[in-house]
């Protein structure tokens, strides 16, 4: 293949690091939420109402980091309905994360009509040059020329394995999500932890829903987040619920998404409609070697009811 | 006398249709083994949630230390240093044995983990209970994980320790060990309650019994008071037989001829390997052993439910290996699963169609199209008499039924087709004294008509009270068989947990001929 310098390399690759940034916040949040024993496949319609939320308020507030935590609040609000939902009323959490993922989707496209209408652009965030680890040749510009989200989406894997493996939080987390039953009778509240961790998890989805708009298109349109929602939901079983392993997966898809982007962009002489099916060929397969034999919190999926009696 | 540690007050708890506890009083004293004492349904175990914080009581006080308390949830009782081992561990498998210990604890944001293993190791000198703080749940046999429970409750400060069928899942060494644990910790000064129904070890362990029956108190006896005969007759309400006559057995020809079958267990792992065993005609084989050890398999091969990978399973010479269920049944196998109400019964369907399970498609109950309602019907009627079991309606579904008679009624059907070989699995497990002897003597009676039956069962008395020769099932293979004269509970014990049997050893002390 000519026609590839290392310039284009570098796009490609620091677009690849980029892109990562939503799978990351939002596959980082659902593993939380799953490890707590709850899916949530409401990602998808939690990113779109981050994404619009994050845009407009960015849009008439003048600041994306309003915008980004205005996302965090809508987040927070579509998780604590999440768990209302399926962790008090213990309703089906397949069904109620459908639910969720259509009430996000038809809202946000519904805002976006009343109060927008038309795409309009944005002042989104500006990459932030890290002093002399951006003069790195090469990696410089792939790793550390990067907007405030992409680092932050980065330092929430080691932080993120810290809280679920050396805190008592994370014990607790883990524990709920493993064998409810021990958790409770040891005097931890497991319908808390799972309120705590779908809230938490929400947020993150609505951040990776912003990062689109705000930090990423520098504006809105419909299906915006193309099933990076889902993606991530699938990202969580392919790292195998820990973050190192999400990590490894969300650059995978990312890179060859980066890498299909480009080919279009820039006419690369590489068949174009492989291109395009190459993210989702990569997932398919890395899901399938990735199977196999699959440690999954053992109560996920199963609202806890406290003593049958005996 | 000593101020007791918790005084309960005229318990009363409801659930719909159901007075689970009734003005229920108990007293723990420290220092004293308690033991509660009930068949299924007494209220025990309801009681023992109650004191664990898992119900609230709907009248009466729980005093700890003479102070009135409120227990909301178990932290609460954790607190007044209640603990409970439950019977079914709760327990994280993939956890340390630290991380399930620490689990709960409110003292830190992080996980201290050294200073966690020094705490786990005082406790576990002070009171004999060594443990390696960092094997994982999953490793450890069963009397060491429930050995992390004791040692979780001690951590958390429980001066009250409750345990639920302690020894259920227990070798008789393991049991031993245990019992030595909570003296250790009786000694010291805890209140240890054992919920139990069985006798021989409220005898040997209890200072203090207190008797539930359809949740009142039906008696409290001191140390000096107990004898089985008064707890059962306190636990019932009237004499039971504790030990049936024995014929003694008459058997004859072998009619189950297992030899060297392996078969692979769900997860095709093999469960049985190479394992070789004969039941004759006439006599109760009683097969023991911790479960997991291929039980399940075996039955399941046995009835034509599981494919075996080599080997052959012949009933009266005639190979049956690879037929299937119904040819197998038509020659005259009986399935009694430990599973009574799903594989044993279907839940939705009545008492009739239960009863008809098996030879509905026979011309006496079907004809070319249509079941005979009426034959069906007659057919259940007598069974049902026969066998006393106890219902409101035939046509109602059989879920409603208590476990004895779920038992009785499965039973019924299987004993009514006359079989030359009934395998019956864990056939008295979560049954209460009555229906335990109503069944047993099912079993006998069975036997006193020629058919073979091979016994599986954990419990040990079942087996050394019914069979005519006991066998012991590790790993997969038959560890060692005795006639029932030469039986010993001990040696049984040690084979259940994997030890050689004594010819084996003997061959091994041999010196080499040549």
């Amino acid at each position: 293949m000519e026609g590839i310098n290392s310039e284009i390399i570098i796009v490609i690759l620091a677009t690849g690091i980029r892109l990562a940034a939503p799978f990351l916040l939002a596959a980082l949040g659902e593993m939380f939420t799953q490890r707590s024993g709850v899916y949530n496949l409401g990602v998808e319609g939690i990113m779109m109402m981050g994404a619009f939320v994050g845009f407009f308020i960015t849009l008439i507030g003048g600041s994306p980091l309003l915008g980004i935590a205005a996302s965090l609040v809508v987040g927070a609000l579509m998780g604590l309905l999440m768990a209302v939902v399926s962790v008090t009323f213990k309703a089906e959490q397949g069904i109620s994360g459908i639910g969720l993922y259509m009430l996000g989707w038809g809202l946000s496209g519904l805002l976006f009509r009343l109060y927008v209408g038309a795409i309009t652009t944005i002042d989104g965030l500006k990459p932030v040059a890290i002093p002399l680890l951006s003069d790195i040749p090469f990696l410089g510009p792939i790793l550390f020329n990067q907007n405030g989200l992409v680092y932050s989406a980065f330092l929430l894997v080691p932080i993120s394995a810290f809280i679920l493996y050396k805190t008592t939080w994370g014990l607790n987390v883990r524990a709920v999500g493993t064998m409810p039953e021990a958790a409770d009778t040891l005097g931890v509240s497991v319908q808390g932890i799972r309120y705590q961790c779908l809230i938490v998890g929400s947020m993150l989805a609505g951040l990776a829903g912003a990062f689109l708009t705000v930090g990423h298109a520098n504006m809105y349109a419909d299906n915006i987040t193309a099933g990076r929602g889902f993606i991530s939901i699938a990202l969580v079983y392919f790292g195998r619920w820990s973050p190192w392993g999400i990590m490894l997966g969300a650059l995978l898809f990312s890179m060859a998404d980066s890498f299909q982007s480009m080919v279009q962009v820039l006419g690369i002489n590489f068949p174009y409609e492989l291109a395009v099916v190459l993210p989702y060929v990569i997932t398919i397969f890395a899901l399938a070697i990735s199977f196999g034999r699959v440690w999954g919190p053992a109560a996920l999926g199963k609202p806890f009811q406290r003593g049958t009696r005996g | 006398m000593k101020e007791p540690l918790i005084s309960l007050q005229g318990i009363v708890k409801k659930f719909p249709g159901v007075l689970a506890n009734d003005h229920v009083n108990m007293e723990l004293y420290p220092g004293e083994i308690h033991a509660v004492l009930g068949e299924n349904g007494s209220g025990k175990s309801t009681l023992m949630s109650i004191l664990a914080g898992l119900y609230r009581p709907d009248l009466g006080k729980i005093m700890v230390s003479g102070v009135e308390q409120k227990f909301r949830s178990p932290r609460d009782a954790i607190f007044y240093g209640i603990g409970m081992v439950h019977q079914h561990f709760k327990l994280v498998e993939p956890f340390s044995v630290a991380e399930n210990i620490t689990l709960g604890e409110k003292d830190s944001f992080l996980l201290s983990k050294e200073k966690l293993k020094t705490k786990i190791h005082e406790l576990g000198e002070k009171y004999g209970l060594k443990i390696n703080p960092d094997a994982k749940i999953w490793q450890l046999s069963v009397g060491e994980k429930q050995r992390v429970e004791i040692v979780r409750m001690l951590y958390r400060g429980s001066k009250v320790l409750v345990l639920d069928e302690p020894t259920a899942v227990l070798t008789p060494q393991e049991a031993q060990e245990l019992f030595n644990n909570l003296r250790r910790l009786a000694s010291a000064n805890c209140a240890v309650v054992l919920i139990t129904h069985k006798l021989n070890e409220v005898q040997e362990i209890a200072d203090r019994v207190t008797v539930l029956r359809q949740g009142k108190v039906a008696g409290v006896l001191e140390k000096n008071q107990i004898t089985a005969q008064e707890m059962v007759r306190l636990m019932v309400g009237r004499e039971v037989a504790l030990n049936y006559e024995r014929k003694p057995s008459s058997a004859g020809r072998v009619v189950l001829d297992l030899e060297k079958v392996t078969a692979l267990n769900d997860l095709g792992i093999p469960s049985l390997r190479e394992c070789s065993l004969r039941v004759r005609e006439g006599e109760i084989f009683g097969l023991a052993g911790v479960s997991g050890n291929g039980q399940r398999e075996l039955a399941e091969v046995i009835a034509g439910l599981r494919r075996i990978e080599s080997g052959k399973v012949s009933l009266d010479s005639q190979e049956i290996s690879h037929r299937s269920p119904r040819e197998i049944i038509d020659l005259g196998v009986s399935y009694v699963p430990e599973d009574r109400l799903g594989m044993g019964l279907v839940p939705q369907l009545n008492t009739m169609e239960n009863l008809i399970l098996k030879n509905y498609h026979q011309p006496e109950y079907s004809g070319r199209w249509l079941l005979k309602p009426k034959v069906i019907q007659k057919h259940a009627e007598v069974l049902v008499d026969q066998y006393q079991v106890k219902l409101a309606s035939l046509h109602q579904p059989v879920k409603s039924l208590s476990g004895g008679n779920l038992q009785k009624l499965l039973l019924a059907r299987e004993i009514s087709g006359a079989p030359k070989l009934m395998v019956v699995i864990y056939p008295a497990r979560g049954l209460d004294i009555g229906a335990t002897e109503a069944v047993h003597k099912l079993l006998l009676e069975l036997k006193s008509r020629k058919t073979a039956i091979l016994l599986i069962s954990e419990d040990l008395d079942e087996i050394l009270k019914l069979a005519d020769r006991v066998g012991v099932i590790f790993n997969g293979q038959l560890n060692g068989e005795f006639p029932i004269e030469q039986t010993n509970l001990e040696e049984v014990g040690l084979l259940m947990m994997g030890s050689r049997s004594v010819e084996e050893r003997i061959d091994d002390n041999e010196p080499a001929c040549l």
